[in-house]
C-alpha cells in the first residue's frame, strides 16, 4: 500500500492555475523523483502534500490518501498531525533552512518537541542519536553548534536528521543536494539510498536529472504544471517518449568534438600566487602557484569545488585584482605586469562574463546603453553604433526588442546574452567564463553552452571556461585543469584528464559525476 | 524620523499608488500655499481684531482666530513660507555638506577616511534634536540660526549614507565591469558612482525634508526660532498653548499641518525608496 | 570540521577575543566622549564675545576691574590650551565646572534635573515598548494590518510635542481624567510619557512587524511548520527572535529621539527636568551647563550604543565566530 497517494491535483496560485492535474503514488522503500525546471510548479506539489502552500494558493484534488486516510478535508490541526510524523519535507540549502539562530540540536528535535512531552535532557540524547544515524561525525559537539558552524555536507545531514526525527514514513526532498559541492552530493545520495533501503518512502524533488538518475526507481517529469511523462527511471532515461524528456536529456552536457588550435598559445599564466588577509590576522591562500596555458582557437576547463580558488583566478588573468606572484602574459605580451593605464588600451582583448551578470550592470541602464558603454570603446562611427548594438543582440539570439528593456526585467538566460553580447562588443581574442551557466536552468544552460561553443568555432574564439560541474566542462573543454585549495592538481588534454586521471582528487570528482 | 531608518522601512513595503497620488497633491498644495499665498485666503496674518479674539472655527474663520483676534487659517498659510523654506533650506544645505564629506570619504586613501568617520561617529552620539539645540546655544536664536542648526544636526546621517553608497559602487559589479571594457575611471566615475550614488540621496532627502520641517517647529516652539508676530507653524503652537482650555484650535491646527507635511514627504519619499529598490532585485 | 579538541581548546580563547573586542568598543565609548567634550570645547570658545560680558548679561553694570576679578577665577585669561586639558582633567575627576547663572556646580545642577527626565523617559520606553508589543503581535492579519500600517505613518509623523498638547486638550482638559497642572504625582507622568512614547512605539511597531512578516517568508520557517509546529509556536520560538535582532538596530537611536523629545515634552507639560534646564541654559548662554550636558548626552548615548552591540552577540550567534564560513 502506498504511504501517500494524489489524484489529480490542481493549486491556483493568484488566479493562475500552476498545477494542473498531477497524480503519482509513491510506496515504502521507493523513490520517486519530480523532475522539472523552474516554474514547472514541482516545489508546490511537495508542500501540497503536508498541507503547507503559501497564503493565496488554493488546493483541489479529486484524491489524497496519507497511510489509507483520506486527506482532503483535513483541518489545519489535522494536518499538524501529519507533518513531521508521516511526512517530513526537507527544503534545499540546510544553511537557510534551518534556523540559524538556533542550535542544530534544537532544530533536529523539533519534531519531537512538538508532539511529545519529553525534559530536556531527553531531547538532547535523542539529538545526539539521530545525529549519528546520518554519520554526523562528534554528534554530540555539532548537536550544541549553530547552523553556520557546520560544513555544507554536515548541515544537509543535520537537515535530514531533523526530518527524520518524528519517524516518517515518506521524506519529501526539495532539491537536497543543489547547494553542494559534487562529492558531498555524491556522499548525501548514499545517506539517501540507505535510507530507502531500511524502507522509508523518497519523494525527491529536483531540477538535475543526474542526481535523480542514482537515486530514483521512478521518474516523473513536470512541465509548466502537469506531469508529461512517468515511467521507472531506466526505462525514462534510456528511452524518453514525451519531447519535453527528450529535450532535458538532450540537455545534460554530452561529449565534445574537440574545437582546432588556430595559432600558439594567447593567454599563459605562471606562478600566480595570491593571498587574503582574513580576520584574527590568518592568511588564506586562494591561488597558489598556479600555472596555465591557453591555446588560440581552444577552450581551456578549470574545473573545482567551491574554496578552490577559480573565481580569484578568474579575476587575476583579468588583471583586476594583482598577484602576489606570478605574471599573466596576453598574447605575448605583459599583461599583468602593466599598469593600469597602459593596459587599459588593450583591455578589449580579454573580456568576462560572470555567473550572475545582473550584477554587473548598472541598474539604472538599459540594454542599449550597456551595450553602447562597450561599442563605444571600439572604433565603429557613431553613426554605425545602433545599427551595431542590434548586430550584437541578434548573434546572441535576441532582438531589437531588447535594446529598451532593463537588466531586471529579462530572464536569467537573456542576461547571460547580453553580457556575452557586450563582451563580444570589443572583439576579444579570449573569453574568461567564470561559472556563467551554474545559475541556469538545464535547458537554458544547454542553449549558452551552445552559444558559447558556436562563436568559438565560427570566429576562433578563445575561451577559459570555469565550472564546478565536471559535465559541463567535458563538454566544453579541450584542455583541462583542475584545482583544489588554490592548486592545480592535474591538467592536460581533456580526453587524458577524463579517461585517464592521475590524482586522486580527480578520481573523486570523476566518480561523483557519474561521468 | 530618521531617514536611515525610513530606508530600511521602505524595502519591506509593496507600493500602493493612491496613497503617493494623495500625498503628491498635499505637496503641490503645500507648496503653491508658500509660494503664493493669496490664492488660499485674503485675510492678512498680522492684522489683529482684539474684539474678535479667541474666536471658534467659523464659515469666515475656518480655523478661528487667535489671542489677538488674528485668522488662524490666514497665519497657518502664510507659516507655510516660514517652515518651507527653512526645512528646504536646512536640507539642501545638509545634502551638500553631506555629499561633499561622504564622498571625500568614501574615495579618499584610508587614513583620512577614518579620520572623518570618526568625526561623523562623535556627531551621531547625539540625538538629532539635542544637537540641532546645543548648535543654536551657539548660534543664537532666529530663523537663520535654526536653518544652520537643523542642517548640521542631519548632516552627518547624508555623509554616512553618501559614504556608504559610494564604497558599495566603487567596489559593484558594474563598476568592475566597466574597468574590463577599459572605461577610463573619470568616465566610469561619473557615468556610474555620481547617478547611483545621488538617486538614493535625493530620495532620502524628500523624507528629510519632513523631518526638517518638524524640527523647526520644535525650536520655534521654544522660541528660539521665527520672532514673533511672524507666524510659522511652531510658534503658533506655542502662542496656542496657553490657550488649550478655551481655544484649543489655535494649537490644534498648525500641529496638523506638520503632521500632513510629514505623512506627505515621508510616503513620497517611501515609494520612490521601493521603486528603487525593485530596479536592483 | 575541527575536532572536539580543538573546539575546547579555542573557547578559552574566544573568551579572550571577546574580552579583547569589549575592550576596545569601551576604549571608543571613551573617545566618544573625550570627542563631544573636546568639540563642545572649540565650540563653546567660537562663540562671539567675552563670555564673562554675556554671562552677566548686557545690562549688568559692573566695573571693569570686577569683571578681571571674574576672569581670573573662571581662569579665563590663560592660554587656550592651558582651558583645555585643565578642563579635560577636571572632567575626568567628574568635575563638570560652575554654572555662570545658578552659581552651583554643573553637576548639582545635573543631579537635581536627572531624576524627573529619567522617570519620564523610562516610562515612555516601558509604553512604547509594550505599545509596540502589542500592535506586532495582535495585528496579524492582512486587514489589520494595513489598518495598523496607516496609524503607525500618523503615529510617526504627529511631532510628539503636538501630540501631547492634543493630549492635554482632550485627556485634561476635556475630559478631565488628567491633572493638568500638577508635576509630582504619577498621574501627572502619564500624559506625557505617553506623548514621548508614540512616535517611539510607531516606529518600533513597524520594524516589529515587519522583521516578522520577513523572518516567515524565510526558507526556515516552512521547516518549522513541516515539522507539525503552530503558527504560535513558530513566532514564539522563531520569527520573535530575528524580529528582535532587527529592532535593536535602530535602539540606539530610539533613545536618542526620547532623550532628544525629552526636552519639548517637558516644555509642553511645564515638568521640571534636564530638557527644561537645558533649554533654560540655552536661553541664559549658561554655556558651562550647556557643555556639561554635551558630555553627559554623548556619554549616554555611546553607553547605550555599547549595550546594543553586546546584546547583540548575544540574540545572533552567527556575530560570535566571524572567522568560520564565510
Amino acid at each position: 500500500m502506498s504511504v501517500v497517494k494524489v489524484s489529480d491535483l490542481r493549486i491556483e496560485f493568484d488566479g493562475v492555475t500552476v498545477v494542473d492535474g498531477v497524480s503519482f503514488a509513491v510506496a515504502p522503500g521507493e523513490c520517486l523523483a519530480i523532475v522539472g525546471e523552474s516554474g514547472s510548479g514541482k516545489t508546490l506539489t511537495a508542500q501540497s502534500l503536508l498541507g503547507l502552500v503559501p497564503d493565496g494558493a488554493t488546493v483541489s484534488t479529486a484524491e489524497l490518501t496519507i497511510d489509507g486516510v483520506d486527506a482532503r478535508a483535513f483541518s489545519e490541526t489535522q494536518w499538524r498531525g501529519v507533518r513531521g510524523s508521516r511526512i517530513a519535507l526537507i527544503s534545499q540549502d540546510a544553511l537557510v533552512a534551518l534556523d540559524p539562530l538556533r542550535r542544530v540540536g534544537r532544530e533536529v528535535t523539533e519534531a519531537i518537541e512538538v508532539r511529545e512531552r519529553t525534559s530536556r535532557a531527553v531531547l538532547d540524547d535523542r539529538a545526539v542519536a539521530l545525529l549519528a544515524d546520518v554519520a554526523v561525525p562528534e554528534p554530540s559537539l555539532r548537536a550544541r553548534q549553530y547552523p553556520h558552524e557546520l560544513s555544507g555536507g554536515l548541515r544537509q545531514r543535520a537537515l535530514i536528521a531533523s526530518g527524520l526525527a518524528a519517524g516518517p514514513a515518506l521524506l519529501v526532498a526539495d532539491e537536497p543536494t543543489t547547494a553542494l559541492d559534487a562529492t558531498v552530493q555524491a556522499r548525501i545520495l548514499d545517506l539517501l539510498r540507505e535510507l530507502k533501503r531500511s524502507g522509508l518512502a523518497l519523494l525527491l524533488v529536483s531540477h538535475d536529472l543526474s542526481v535523480v538518475a542514482s537515486l530514483a526507481d521512478r521518474i516523473a517529469v513536470m512541465q509548466n504544471g502537469a506531469i508529461v511523462e512517468e515511467a521507472d527511471a531506466a526505462t525514462l532515461l534510456s528511452s524518453p517518449q514525451h519531447p519535453y524528456t527528450r529535450a532535458l536529456l538532450a540537455a545534460v552536457p554530452g561529449e565534445r568534438t574537440p574545437a582546432v588550435p588556430t595559432g600558439g598559445v594567447v593567454l599563459e599564466a605562471t606562478s600566480l600566487t595570491k593571498s587574503y588577509r582574513g580576520p584574527s590576522r590568518s592568511t588564506r591562500v586562494a591561488v597558489d602557484d598556479v600555472s596555465l596555458q591557453l591555446r588560440a582557437g581552444t577552450t581551456l576547463g578549470i574545473v573545482g569545488e567551491s574554496g578552490s580558488g577559480k573565481s580569484t583566478l578568474a579575476r587575476l588573468l583579468m588583471a583586476v585584482e594583482t598577484a602576489d606572484r606570478g605574471d599573466v602574459v596576453l598574447a605575448g605580451e605583459p599583461w599583468s605586469a602593466l599598469r593600469e593605464a597602459a593596459r587599459r588600451g588593450r583591455r578589449h582583448r580579454i573580456q568576462l562574463i560572470e555567473q550572475d551578470p545582473l550584477s554587473s550592470f548598472d541598474p539604472r541602464l538599459s540594454v542599449a546603453r550597456i551595450l553602447a558603454e562597450a561599442i563605444e570603446r571600439t572604433d565603429t562611427p557613431t553613426r554605425e553604433r545602433a545599427a551595431r548594438a542590434v548586430e550584437l543582440l541578434e548573434s546572441v539570439g535576441l532582438t531589437a526588442a531588447h535594446l529598451g528593456r532593463r537588466p531586471h526585467q529579462l530572464s536569467g538566460g537573456q542576461r547571460q546574452r547580453v553580457a556575452i553580447a557586450r563582451a563580444l562588443a570589443l572583439r576579444p581574442d579570449v573569453l574568461v567564463c567564470d561559472e556563467p551557466v551554474s545559475a541556469l536552468d538545464v535547458s537554458v544552460q544547454a542553449q549558452v553552452l551552445a552559444l558559447l561553443d558556436d562563436l568559438q568555432r565560427r570566429t576562433g574564439l578563445s575561451m577559459v571556461f570555469i565550472s564546478h560541474d565536471l559535465a559541463v566542462i567535458r563538454a566544453m573543454s579541450d584542455e583541462i585543469a583542475v584545482m583544489r585549495d588554490g592548486r592545480v592538481v592535474e591538467s592536460g588534454p581533456a580526453a587524458d584528464v577524463l579517461g585517464a586521471p592521475q590524482h586522486p582528487f580527480t578520481v573523486e570528482l570523476l566518480a561523483s559525476t557519474g561521468i | 524620523m530618521s531617514l536611515a531608518i525610513t530606508e530600511r522601512l521602505a524595502r519591506g513595503r509593496r507600493p500602493r499608488s493612491g496613497g503617493v497620488i494623495a500625498a503628491s497633491a498635499v505637496l503641490v498644495v503645500l507648496a503653491l500655499a508658500a509660494v503664493v499665498p493669496r490664492l488660499f485666503t485674503g485675510i492678512d496674518p498680522l492684522e489683529t481684531e482684539i474684539a474678535n479674539a479667541l474666536a471658534a472655527p467659523s464659515l469666515a474663520h475656518p480655523f478661528g482666530t487667535d489671542q489677538s483676534g488674528r485668522d488662524v487659517f490666514s497665519r497657518v498659510v502664510y507659516g507655510a513660507q516660514h517652515s518651507l523654506f527653512i526645512g528646504f533650506a536646512a536640507t539642501i544645505l545638509a545634502l551638500v555638506a553631506g555629499l561633499i564629506v561622504g564622498t571625500i570619504s568614501g574615495l579618499a586613501p584610508r587614513a583620512i577616511d577614518t579620520v572623518l568617520s570618526r568625526i561623523i561617529d562623535v556627531l551621531m552620539a547625539f540625538p538629532e534634536f539635542l544637537l540641532a539645540l546645543l548648535l543654536i546655544a551657539i548660534l543664537g536664536p532666529g530663523e537663520s540660526s535654526i536653518v544652520v542648526a537643523i542642517a548640521a544636526a542631519s548632516m552627518p546621517v547624508y555623509a554616512r549614507v553618501t559614504r556608504v553608497q559610494v564604497l558599495v559602487v566603487r567596489r559593484s559589479g558594474y563598476v568592475r565591469a566597466a574597468r574590463i571594457i577599459g572605461v577610463p575611471p573619470l568616465v566610469s566615475v561619473l557615468r556610474h558612482v555620481v547617478p547611483n550614488t545621488l538617486g538614493p540621496l535625493l530620495v532620502m532627502a524628500t523624507i528629510g525634508f519632513g523631518t526638517a520641517i518638524a524640527s523647526a517647529a520644535g525650536l520655534s516652539f521654544l522660541g528660539l526660532g521665527t520672532t514673533p508676530p511672524e507666524p510659522e507653524w511652531g510658534l503658533i503652537l506655542s502662542e496656542g498653548r496657553n490657550f488649550l482650555g478655551t481655544a484649543w484650535w489655535i494649537a490644534v491646527f498648525p500641529g496638523l499641518a506638520v503632521t500632513a507635511t510629514v505623512i506627505a514627504t515621508t510616503v513620497v519619499g517611501r515609494r520612490l525608496l521601493a521603486r528603487r529598490a525593485g530596479r536592483t532585485s | 570540521m575541527r575536532s572536539a579538541e580543538k573546539w575546547h581548546g579555542a573557547r578559552w580563547l574566544r573568551w579572550l577575543r571577546w574580552l579583547c573586542w569589549l575592550l576596545g568598543r569601551l576604549g571608543g565609548v571613551l573617545v566618544v566622549i573625550w570627542g563631544a567634550a573636546t568639540l563642545g570645547f572649540i565650540a563653546l570658545k567660537f562663540i562671539p564675545g567675552d563670555p564673562v560680558e554675556v554671562m552677566l548679561g548686557v545690562q549688568a553694570q559692573v566695573s571693569d576691574e570686577v569683571k578681571a576679578a571674574i576672569r581670573e577665577d573662571w581662569g579665563l585669561n590663560e592660554p587656550v590650551l592651558v582651558q583645555y586639558f585643565e578642563y579635560l582633567g577636571r572632567l575626568l575627576t567628574g568635575d563638570l565646572g560652575q554654572s555662570y547663572q545658578l552659581r552651583q556646580p554643573v553637576a548639582e545642577v545635573i543631579a537635581q534635573q536627572l531624576p524627573s527626565t529619567v522617570q519620564l523617559t523610562t516610562l515612555a520606553l516601558v509604553f512604547a515598548l509594550v505599545l509596540a508589543a502589542a500592535s506586532a503581535l495582535l495585528a496579524r492579519g492582512r486587514r489589520a494590518g494595513r489598518a495598523v500600517s496607516v496609524l503607525e505613518l500618523v503615529v510617526v509623523s504627529s511631532p510628539a510635542f503636538w501630540t501631547g498638547l492634543v493630549l492635554i486638550a482632550v485627556f485634561a482638559f476635556g475630559l478631565g481624567w488628567f491633572p493638568v497642572a500638577e508635576t509630582n504625582t504619577p498621574r501627572s507622568l502619564v500624559l506625557p510619557a505617553l506623548a514621548l512614547s508614540l512616535p517611539v512605539a510607531g516606529i518600533v511597531s513597524q520594524i516589529l512587524r515587519q522583521g516578522l512578516d520577513a523572518a516567515e517568508r524565510q526558507p526556515f520557517a516552512t521547516s518549522v511548520r513541516a515539522r507539525g509546529a503552530t503558527p504560535t509556536r513558530l513566532l514564539a520560538r522563531h520569527t520573535l527572535r530575528h524580529a528582535a535582532t532587527d529592532s535593536l538596530t535602530i535602539s540606539g537611536y530610539l533613545v536618542g529621539s526620547l532623550l532628544g523629545g525629552a526636552v519639548l515634552i517637558e516644555t509642553v507639560f511645564a515638568r521640571p527636568g534636564l530638557g527644561r534646564a537645558t533649554l533654560r541654559a540655552i536661553i541664559d548662554r549658561d554655556l558651562p551647563v550647556v557643555l556639561g550636558i554635551i558630555v553627559l548626552a554623548a556619554a549616554t548615548f555611546a553607553i547605550i550604543t555599547l549595550l546594543v552591540d553586546i546584546l547583540y552577540r548575544v540574540v545572533d550567534p552567527r556575530l560570535r565566530t566571524r572567522e568560520d564560513g564565510s
